[in-house]
């Protein structure tokens, strides 16, 4: 395993720098001395077996889970106790969760604006103009005055990317975002998601989607057991793998 | 028979066909719903039959065989029903011993329940906004014309009774227990263990007494615990009781509710930068409340008819002024008429709250394709 787990990142002002963290739940050891630095505009995937802390890394960043130790810094601001610290870091990242959690009780449209009117205190208005500019460019903006319950899946997920991107984050971490999905809908969430990586966003993607990963990927990460075992470019990653943990579970996916 | 390979083109896809007639209409709901079966068929005769022996004797008793006319009971020569007393006594029953010549303040307060009710019940009615300042100017409107003052004649409240006392505690306990409930069911589920330990310390201790020994208290003991300075009215200490007995509820069925939504709506809140307050305002009580509707309602109907209990310390709700007049000799005896009578008003009033959950579940409802 390499000493140094940061060392394809480039010199720049990291978006996200994590340090030598540390979790668990109860005596669970679920993450165990991840080091991860990522740069603006980088894209990462991250992937691995289920429990081996993927998600649990990606929720720490906006603080969904609770660390206990080593560091996380985003955008230049510490992930501490301290709540405006929290609230601060949570508007500058937006989050895509496997289950989609749209608010039912909200109409499509209500769901894009309620992070920026109440949160952004952008006028009523404006905050109806940019979602609808989102609904746009996640290609639904006809669902706009439906409610999440009448949508499909796939729609569910891209409305759900919209209404985080309304917020304008600065990062977008994507929680195994096609699991859920029936197979005909999964490649219209990734198309919405290789446009949102053109744009330059910064993203951590937990996925299964090799296909994704090899297409739009700066670094890929392989975690197992709580720890990052393997990062890499998408070419080397999937064409030569170091870890035999790596190759064990490429043979098994691909 | 050998299966031979098979395909469709696009263009000749079934396109979709009206169900059969069997399914749908009237005979169709018939055969489905009463006479589906052997079991069914007979449930639906032998139902028939009941009504057939109960409603004609109920007509004749309530109406056809019935009195209306007279000064005392001795006027009841039928078979039937004496409504007689009706026409002597309704304003007894309606306002207790509020004063006669200023019944009309009464009126106005329970006409006024219209504008101040619809805005909050029909909210996309056109100018619910303006006029949901006058709901929230309303319980202060009512609580001025009942009880008076400021140039109206000052009524005491020992002379509030009959359905006007019985609406007057419901009303109040209903719009407080809902928000204390609200907030109880919130302190239950916080982390801070002193807000949890208060709440439900709260919760089971009114949950865990009859509302007959809250209401002794609240009568005879509480006056001898607080300073002779402070005193509290009587109708006051009751509405409090029964309120503190509701919001106990309230909150068990709010907690019910919360418990229901999925981890995932706190953290999608959460995750767009959503603070306790906003999260638990706009996202997840919206969604709980909704839930709860079935469980407010209920309680807010066994809250309706439990404001009969004031009869055990003395108070002149519809019920006692009911028992009062049948004990009177010229009405003795007409406890069957009476107990309809006001059984009859609380139906109405009940079956009222239940048709309108009923129709709010329906509005909320947005899973309908």
């Amino acid at each position: 395993m390499s000493t140094d787990q940061n060392q394809i990142a480039p010199n720049a002002q990291p978006m996200i720098d994590i340090v030598g963290l540390n979790k668990w739940f109860g005596p669970f050891h679920v993450l165990r001395d991840i080091n991860l630095s990522v740069a603006p505009r980088e894209r990462i995937v991250i992937c691995g077996p289920s429990g081996s802390g993927k998600s649990t890394l990606i929720r720490c960043i906006n603080r969904l889970e609770e660390h206990q130790q080593g560091s996380i810094v985003v955008d230049g601001t510490e992930l501490t106790h301290d709540l405006k610290n929290i609230d601060a870091i949570r508007r500058e990242v937006g989050m895509v969760f496997q289950q989609f959690n749209l608010f039912p009780h909200l109409s499509v449209l209500e769901n894009c604006t309620l992070g920026p009117i109440w949160v952004r205190k952008t006028p009523k208005r404006d905050a109806e103009k940019l979602a609808m500019e989102l609904l746009e460019r996640v290609k639904i903006p006809e669902q706009a005055d439906k409610y999440p319950g009448q949508l499909s899946g796939g729609q569910q997920q891209r409305v759900a990317i919209a209404r985080s991107l309304c917020m304008q984050p600065n990062i977008m971490l994507f929680d195994e975002p096609t699991s859920a999905l029936d197979p005909e809908m999964i490649k219209e969430v990734l198309d919405v998601m290789v446009d949102l990586a053109e744009t330059g966003m910064t993203m951590i993607v937990v996925t299964h989607e090799m296909g994704f990963a090899a297409q739009v990927a700066d670094r890929v990460i392989f975690m197992d057991a709580g720890q990052i075992v393997e990062q890499n470019t998408p070419d080397e990653f999937f064409n030569n793998p170091q870890s035999d943990r790596t190759k064990l579970f490429l043979s098994q996916i691909l | 028979m050998t299966s031979s390979p098979f395909f469709r083109q696009p263009n000749d896809m079934l396109p979709e066909r009206a169900p059969p007639v069997a399914m749908s209409g009237i005979i169709g709901w018939l055969r489905a719903n009463l006479f589906s079966g052997w079991l069914n068929t007979g449930l639906t005769l032998f139902a028939l039959y009941a009504l057939w022996l109960i409603i004609p004797g109920l007509l004749n008793w309530a109406f056809f065989d019935a009195d209306f006319a007279g000064t005392d009971r001795f006027a009841c020569t039928g078979t039937g029903a004496c409504w007689a007393w009706f026409d002597q006594r309704i304003d007894q029953f309606l306002y207790g011993f509020y004063p006669d010549e200023q019944t009309w303040r009464v009126n106005l307060a329970l006409f006024l329940i219209l504008p101040a009710l619809a805005p909050i019940l029909f909210d996309k009615m056109p100018g619910a906004k303006q006029l949901r300042w006058f709901s929230l100017a309303f319980p202060f409107v009512a609580t001025f014309l009942l009880i008076g003052g400021f140039g109206l004649e000052e009524v005491p409240t020992n002379k509030f009774g009959g359905f006007m006392l019985n609406v007057t505690v419901g009303l109040a306990g209903i719009v407080l227990s809902l928000p204390i409930g609200i907030v109880l069911a919130l302190g239950r589920r916080s982390k801070m263990p002193i807000v949890r330990t208060l709440s439900v310390a709260f919760i089971e201790v009114f949950r865990g007494v009859p509302l007959i020994t809250l209401l002794f208290v609240a009568a005879i003991l509480l006056p001898i615990f607080l300073p002779s300075s402070f005193s509290l009215d009587l109708v006051v200490r009751v509405i409090v009781v029964v309120t503190a007995f509701a919001s106990a509820y309230m909150a068990e069925v709010i907690r019910g509710g919360l418990q229901a939504i999925p981890r995932g709506q706190y953290e999608a809140a959460q995750a767009l930068g959503l603070g306790y307050w906003r999260m638990m305002g706009l996202i997840i009580l919206p969604q709980a409340l909704k839930i709860s509707i079935p469980g407010i309602v209920n309680t807010f109907i066994g809250l309706f008819k439990d404001t009969t209990l004031v009869i055990v310390i003395g108070l002149f709700d519809v019920l006692n002024i009911g028992r009062t007049m049948i004990s009177n000799p010229d009405w003795l005896g007409l406890a069957v008429e009476t107990q309809v009578f006001i059984s009859l008003f609380f139906f109405v009033v009940c079956f009222s709250m239940s048709r309108y959950s009923v129709y709010l579940e329906q509005r909320l409802d947005t899973s309908k394709h």
